[in-house]
């Protein structure tokens, strides 16, 4: 069976947007970065390659990563066993308060650790307190404050990975291991281990790309030492605009080698679906005082990874210039609330990040849904390419698509497809756009792919036309999907900062940048409620699409 | 005493419902018993409190004297199949079927030596090599009996072990299985919910019913001299009917039906009904259809189908019990008058119980 003229038509077209916006932009970066206005040149490949503060931030931006993936499979894979094999007290509402970092936007959680951690934070004034040094007895910067904050926000990813292939596996796999006479060891290495790997090897890349892509983390920790986003984004404030293009490129190779060495890694269903037979059951821990430790353990990690929530909330009641050298601000109003709605000046980044959100998110999950029906459907040609051109963008760190949409949206010369964006009200949607194309076709292409196929015959042979079979059927079913690519994708884009700061204008000026500047002026206060909303949104959306998306 | 195999007095509770009420059972060494009953009976229960999957309330388990109760599943040395078979998927046949044998440090050139000889056994010789996935159901479940059996257990449990397979290959693949299980002469308790599948793997059959153990006897004894009418429900055909006990004759009891009284011989062995109000279990064979007796009662059939040779006819008394009949298939046409009798030449086949059921 060929396609109807009509989706071919319409694949096309999808097909060519795609290009447009996430090829384009990218190839034109490679292609500039090899020019200059008087015609080809290695002049800048050659200044990247001479320089070794270049390839200082390269290293830099590759260890950085491997020990990030590091830290955060040592935190979440026995928090996974911990929480999904034990029968703890509590243990329900533990396995959801673990997962809370993810709330945090990166740079609101940079933020959180700053208040906690930093030279006045509450918990290094208290050890120096304790100790009675007279200096704070750290200081939250370089490397190390760096991976402290990827450690804290990325463990998640093994956690929740882990947790689900431990919940899809068949709780009788145990029994039989038990039955063969293998002990508890014998069973995790030989049987358990083994079946892990697929989600081992997804939450490493997931992380590794992240930690890679991070951005928040080292600009506000980095201090002299560099990694590769942050090193772009100072060499394009020297005005060396070629050069960060040859940087963006040495970044975005990075990004695809390490996607390369992992092209093993599965894709882990984290609904926990496919299993035959029950789940495993949950092990009593029958010893009572080893029951207490466990528990205690489990609440007080708990504390410790909520820290900052509990941090920005407290932070957000502290009026301007209240808190000096007091351990604990010694005001509290509802005042910085009260000027982020009132103060017209405050509450427009706050509109801003809304809007953009919302327009990116719909445009996202329109493209997503057409791309991901067209490529499932399997009778159009080039659908495989559209799915692949859906996920490229998360390859890609984020520095590097808004050093390529600031490239190709600069100049005027629509016979190439190139408009001036850059400025405008429209660069900040296009680019939440492009970045949240990953994560919401691939949650409509799982729904689609679990949609029973005969569901579409069955419309038709019931004389239902294509389009009613779309309204009727294949969307009300892909609700689940559809909201939960959605909530992921508004709250990305409500919490973006590394493609805002390089793309924002005062007019569009998102929360996180407005965060950024009221730390400028150590108008604390008003930083950690930016924070606070920012959070409990994220939180909500997240909350709503999970729930009314259904456990499917 | 010189069971191989003794459940004693196992109790298990969940919460608040009974899922094991004081099961008690001993097996011989070699024997094979089916536990049968309908889901939530509890006799799955009983198996993985065998298997040591769960921890008995009260009880204990014991083999050749040696109290298990309190010994962990890795150390019983029972072997089992799950009802999923619950092969690793990620290990081949072989390392599948040698898993159990490097639990008893049987290495190398042995182990392989002992997983040929397994897979021989349940005739895979040469899968060794093979992916689970690349197995159909049938040679999964082969495999699955294979790894249980080569570390050899003292006990074999399987946990409906034909429960997953095409109906069409089950009656096959249940006779491998008794084959196979007679040759290696293992011990087996076997759950099921297949009245068949019990009747031809076990040698006795152990009727379950919430948590309890209704009746213990070979397939025979089941269904010719049913404990109660659960048991005789639950196994092989039957209807019933209430009747009223008149009292007792030289072979059994007199009945009266409708009116109409009946003769009933009595099962030995088993006390007569006293007069009275009783629940009245026939099998279809144990009754005929007539024409022209006069101590018949008068029914209409309301339905016949096709049973091999003979046809099954269900009938509707004019008190209205509806009753099984096994006839001739051209004995009456679909809503004949006809009169019922009990069938002297099967002999037994009616049994009363007291009314409330038990």
């Amino acid at each position: 069976m060929t396609a109807p003229p009509r989706a071919r038509l319409l694949a096309g077209l999808l097909l060519a947007v795609l290009a447009w916006l996430v090829i384009y932009p990218i190839a034109l970066v490679l292609l500039e970065g090899l020019r200059d206005p008087s015609g080809w040149t290695l002049r800048y490949v050659r200044l990247f390659l001479e320089r070794p503060t270049e390839w200082r931030a390269l290293w830099g931006s590759l260890w950085i990563s491997v020990v990030s993936v590091i830290l955060a499979a040592l935190i979440g894979i026995p928090l996974a066993f911990l929480l999904a094999r034990y029968d703890l007290p509590g243990g329900r509402v533990l396995g959801g308060l673990v997962a809370l970092p993810a709330v945090l936007p990166p740079l609101v959680g940079v933020v959180a650790f700053l208040f906690l951690y930093g030279e006045t934070g509450f918990v290094s004034l208290l050890v120096q307190r304790l100790l009675g040094l007279t200096e704070p007895p750290w200081r939250l910067q370089g490397a190390g404050a760096i991976l402290l904050v990827h450690a804290y926000s990325m463990y998640v990813y093994f956690y929740l990975f882990v947790r689900a292939a431990l919940f899809s596996l068949d709780g009788s796999l145990y029994e039989a291991a038990a039955s063969l006479g293998a002990g508890r060891w014998r069973t995790l290495r030989r049987v358990v281990l083994p079946q892990l790997y697929p989600a081992l090897g997804g939450a490493a890349l997931l992380t590794f790309m992240t930690a890679l892509a991070s951005f928040s983390a080292p600009y506000i920790f980095g201090g002299g030492f560099r990694v590769m986003p942050t090193q772009i984004v100072s060499t394009r404030l020297n005005g060396d605009d070629r050069l960060a293009m040859v940087e963006t490129i040495s970044l975005t190779i990075l990004a695809l080698a390490a996607l390369w060495l992992f092209r093993g890694a599965g894709n882990v269903d984290l609904a926990g679906g496919g299993r035959k037979g029950a789940g495993p059951e949950r092990i009593r821990v029958r010893s009572r005082a080893l029951r207490v430790a466990v528990a205690g353990l489990g609440w007080g990690l708990a504390g410790l990874l909520l820290l900052p929530h509990l941090t920005l909330l407290l932070v957000s009641f502290v009026p301007l210039g209240t808190w000096t050298t007091e351990p604990l601000p010694p005001v509290y109003t509802l005042q910085n609330y009260v000027t982020l709605i009132q103060d017209p000046v405050r509450a427009r980044p706050l509109l801003n990040s809304l809007w953009l959100a919302a327009v990116a998110t719909a445009a996202a999950v329109s493209i997503a849904l057409g791309g991901a029906i067209l490529s499932a459907s399997r009778r159009v040609r080039g659908g495989r390419v559209i799915e692949t051109l859906l996920a490229l963008p998360w390859a890609v760190p984020g520095t590097v698509f808004a050093i390529a949409l600031a490239t190709a949206f600069s100049v005027h010369a629509p016979w190439v497809g190139r408009v001036v964006l850059v400025g405008t009200l429209w660069i900040l949607p296009l680019a939440y756009l492009i970045r949240n194309l990953p994560i919401t076709s691939r949650a409509i292409l799982a729904g689609i792919r679990g949609l029973d196929p005969s569901l579409d015959e069955a419309a038709a042979a019931l004389g239902a036309g294509r389009g009613r079979t779309l309204r009727r059927i294949t969307l009300p079913l892909l609700r689940p999907a559809l909201l939960a690519g959605a909530s992921l994708a508004f709250v990305t884009a409500l919490g973006d900062f590394v493609t805002s700061i390089m793309l924002y204008t005062y007019d569009t000026r998102p929360i996180s940048l407005e965060i950024l500047s009221s730390l400028r002026q150590s108008d604390v206060g008003v930083a950690a409620a930016y924070g606070v909303v920012l959070m409990v949104i994220s939180g909500a959306v997240f909350a709503f699409g999970a729930d009314r998306g259904g456990s499917g | 005493m010189s069971a191989f195999l003794r459940l004693d007095g196992l109790v298990k509770r969940f919460a608040d419902t009974l899922a094991v009420d004081r099961v008690s059972l001993a097996l011989d060494r070699g024997e094979m018993l089916a536990l049968l009953g309908p889901s939530g009976s509890g006799k799955t229960t009983t198996l993985r409190l065998l298997a040591g999957f769960e921890a008995p309330d009260e009880g204990k388990v014991l083999v050749e004297g040696e109290d298990l109760t309190r010994v962990e599943p890795v150390s019983r040395r029972f072997g089992m199949v799950f009802q999923h078979y619950a092969l690793f998927p990620h290990l081949d046949v072989r390392a599948n079927v040698g898993f159990g044998l490097e639990s008893i440090g049987v290495r190398g050139a042995e182990r392989d030596r002992r997983v040929a000889r397994s897979l021989a056994l349940v005739d895979l010789d040469g899968f060794g090599g093979r992916r689970i996935a690349q197995l159909s159901g049938g040679q999964q479940q082969r495999v699955a009996l294979a790894r249980a059996l080569a570390p050899e257990p003292r006990v074999l449990l399987l946990d409906e072990p034909l429960s997953n397979l095409d109906p069409t290959l089950r009656e096959r693949t249940r006779r491998e299985l008794r084959d196979v299980i007679r040759r290696v002469g293992i011990t087996t308790v076997l759950v099921t919910h297949e009245q068949d599948e019990a009747f031809e793997l076990g040698d006795r059959v152990a009727v379950m019913r919430e948590g309890r153990l209704e009746q213990v006897g070979t397939p025979d004894e089941l269904y010719g001299a049913p404990a109660n009418a659960f048991v005789g429900g639950f196994v092989g055909r039957s209807s019933t009917a209430e009747v009223e006990v008149v009292g007792s004759t030289e072979r059994g009891t007199r009945i009266r039906l409708e009116g109409v009284e009946w003769d009933v011989d009595g099962v030995p062995g088993r006390p007569v009904p006293p007069p009275g109000p009783a629940l009245m279990l026939v099998r279809p064979e144990a009754l005929r259809l007539t024409q022209s007796e006069p101590a018949a009662l008068p029914a209409t059939v309301t339905g016949r189908r096709f049973v091999g040779p003979s046809a099954l006819f269900t009938v509707r008394t004019d008190g209205g019990a509806a009753l099984d009949v096994v006839a001739a298939p051209q004995a009456a046409p679909a809503g004949a008058r006809v009169g019922l009798m009990p069938s002297r030449r099967m002999g037994g086949g009616i049994h009363l119980f007291p009314k409330d059921g038990r």
